[in-house]
């Protein structure tokens, strides 16, 4: 039998402290929701029913969520293959890549989204006018470093070389290794990256604005500035949303592969 | 199954040359060693062979085919790395399916025979277990079922043991040649241990500096080896630098003492050898010396099981003789004794730069 952990009371007393940071601004904005927003009164759904039947609501959410998806299908085919290669042929490559990745977080929004449109001037409007093109090409930027130290994390727990090596000594083609071999074994750094990236694209709001178009923050802050009181249940309606769609890439990242922890 | 020929094959990493120069025929369905200390290029030498490096020049062939430039997944090798090969999403058994799988193999034809192969190794009950699930030693087995699912024409063990506890490393090495005998495949073998080499291989190939000092059956390397660098490497050896003193009768001078060594005849008078003795051979008494005898002072002793080793520091050298229990128990630490060898028994090498000082000896000699 092991002994029952015994939690020392101040650490109880620091997870409440905790717990109220997060959980208080929570709660009030949910009792804040609940009021009318004629009256001002408690307690009424109507303006989640108010946001719910909101054409617009439903629509910037699906293009937030469209746009989280291509962002994190294009990180993956753009980095999966080329932090393999760094790992494995490269590696002195690596630090260069890590203080490339660095650079999103070091330049201001503006100056990126000034520089981008500058950049994609003259493409076809298909791409330039559309979010589902210019975004996301300004998104995969974002992500770059989340994802990237998700996955170099990832491939520094496997031993690259010895599994690509037992691999093709095998008589597996490089992009059979990749897909067979390293792909499920990096599966959860993936996920940890794409968790992040969705999180990232469903909260952007700098770069959206700037370059006029309606993704969900958008929304968010239209209604933030016009309705006092569906603005709140709005916010937890994202919140949620969010949490639903990370949910659902862990069980579909999750699959029938086993638990990867101590897979070594 | 094929045999492999290594034709003049070299390999330099900027200016390090780390193969310089081998060539090598093996027979099929024979068991090779590659031997040698760490950067001797042994690893590098398998790896030119498993396609995973390409050499600067020289060929490699298996059977009569060229397969220096084929790529790696077309040369249907066998490889057993030394550790953390076996992938960890899959269960032992798809792990040994592997290479069938990516050979297109029907499902239920790939499945039988991988569960005969992890039957050959002895884990036909651990099948469905992940390898973080299984010991290193039943890793390594699974690595060398998954090795030998494709029929590879050649195998090649990269250490597959020097990650293993001892008892286990003695176990398997002895398991691998079995297997290895009855399926009769090619087989070189990568270590640095010269016990595993020795106790396994058909031949041995003793590396050092990116050549092949010597290469020859394990008695032969054992009892007569070829360089100074063998004679070091390769079990214990008492290394004794003296002078021919009489090649007419076989005798060297070692510090002021004649020494019979029938290896010394027809020798150059003068030149200047290493006198190679196996500490098994070394008898110790707690005497005065006797024929071909030596007196020194018992310095050390060490307990080893099936002997003691007595390190005894006679003239400059300290010398290593190994003697059963019971008779070192005669002989404490301190104790003067006398030490002798049998003629026949000590090897006799040449020194680098002897063959010079041999010569001025020799001019010496004619001038009196």
């Amino acid at each position: 039998m092991t002994p029952r952990r015994f939690i020392a009371p101040s650490a109880v007393l620091w997870l409440l402290l905790g717990a109220a940071y997060f959980l208080i601004p929570l709660i009030a904005t949910l009792i804040f929701s609940l009021r009318s927003n004629q009256t001002g009164t408690c307690c009424t759904l109507e303006n989640y029913g108010t946001i719910i039947h909101d054409p617009q609501f439903l629509k910037t959410i699906k293009t937030s969520f469209i746009l989280s998806l291509e962002t994190i299908f294009l990180t993956l085919v753009l980095l999966v293959p080329t932090v393999y290669w760094v790992h494995l042929k490269l590696p002195r490559l690596r630090s260069v890549i890590g203080f490339m990745a660095l650079v999103p977080f070091v330049i201001p929004p503006i100056i990126l989204v000034v520089g981008l449109l500058d950049v994609y001037k003259g493409t076809p409007t298909w791409f330039y006018a559309e979010p589902y093109g210019f975004l996301v090409a300004a998104y995969v930027i974002l992500a770059f470093p989340y994802m990237y130290f998700s996955l170099d994390t990832g491939f520094r727990s496997i031993d690259v070389h010895t599994l690509t090596e037992a691999s093709q000594s095998l008589g597996a083609h490089w992009t059979t290794t990749l897909v067979r071999v390293i792909l499920p074994n990096i599966k959860s750094a993936a996920l940890a990256g794409s968790f992040l990236t969705l999180a990232i694209v469903m909260g952007e709001f700098t770069i959206a604005s700037l370059a006029v178009f309606d993704t969900f923050p958008i929304y968010i802050q239209y209604i933030n500035q016009n309705k006092a009181y569906p603005a709140a249940s709005v916010t937890l309606l994202a919140f949620a949303i969010t949490w639903a769609a990370m949910v659902a890439l862990l069980a579909a990242g999750r699959g029938r592969a086993p638990a990867a922890q101590g897979a070594r | 199954m094929a045999g492999v020929r290594l034709q003049s094959l070299r390999r330099r990493f900027g200016d390090v040359v780390a193969l310089d120069g081998i060539d090598l025929d093996i027979a099929s369905g024979e068991f090779v060693s590659f031997l040698g200390p760490s950067g001797c290029g042994k690893t590098t030498a398998l790896r030119l062979i498993a396609g995973f490096d390409r050499p600067t020049s020289g060929r490699v062939f298996v059977g009569d085919k060229d397969i220096t430039g084929v790529a790696p997944n077309k040369r249907d090798i066998g490889m057993v790395f030394q550790a953390y090969s076996l992938f960890p999403n899959m269960t032992s058994v798809r792990n040994v399916e592997f290479g069938l799988r990516v050979r297109r193999q029907g499902r239920g034809d790939r499945r039988t025979r991988a569960l005969e192969l992890l039957e050959l190794v002895g884990l036909g009950h651990a099948a469905d277990r992940y390898p973080h699930q299984l010991s290193g030693g039943m890793q390594q087995r699974v690595a060398l079922a998954r090795a030998l699912a494709i029929e590879p024409r050649l195998l090649l063990l990269d250490e597959p043991l020097s990650a293993l506890d001892a008892k286990v490393r003695v176990q398997l090495r002895e398991e691998i040649r079995r297997i290895q005998t009855r399926l009769g495949i090619t087989t070189i073998y990568v270590t640095h241990d010269q016990e595993e080499a020795l106790s396994i291989s058909d031949r041995v190939a003793v590396l050092s500096q990116g050549q092949i000092e010597q290469i020859g059956t394990p008695a032969e390397i054992y009892g007569a080896p070829a360089t100074p660098f063998v004679a070091e490497f390769v079990g214990t050896m008492n290394r004794i630098e003296s002078t021919v003193a009489d090649p007419d009768n076989g005798r060297v001078d070692y510090e002021g003492s004649s020494l019979a060594v029938d290896a010394a005849r027809g020798r150059q008078r003068g030149e200047r050898v290493l006198v190679l003795v196996r500490p098994e051979t070394v008898q110790v008494e707690a005497a005065a010396s006797s024929e071909n005898g030596l007196t020194g002072e018992v310095v050390s002793q060490t307990f080893l099981g099936s002997v003691t080793r007595l390190r005894v520091l006679a003239g400059p050298a300290e010398w290593t003789a190994d003697l059963s229990a019971e008779r070192a128990a005669a002989l404490p630490i301190g104790a003067q004794v006398s030490l002798h060898f049998p003629p026949s028994s000590a090897k006799l090498l040449t020194l680098e730069g002897g063959a010079a000082e041999g010569l001025e000896a020799a001019a010496a000699d004619s001038v009196e």
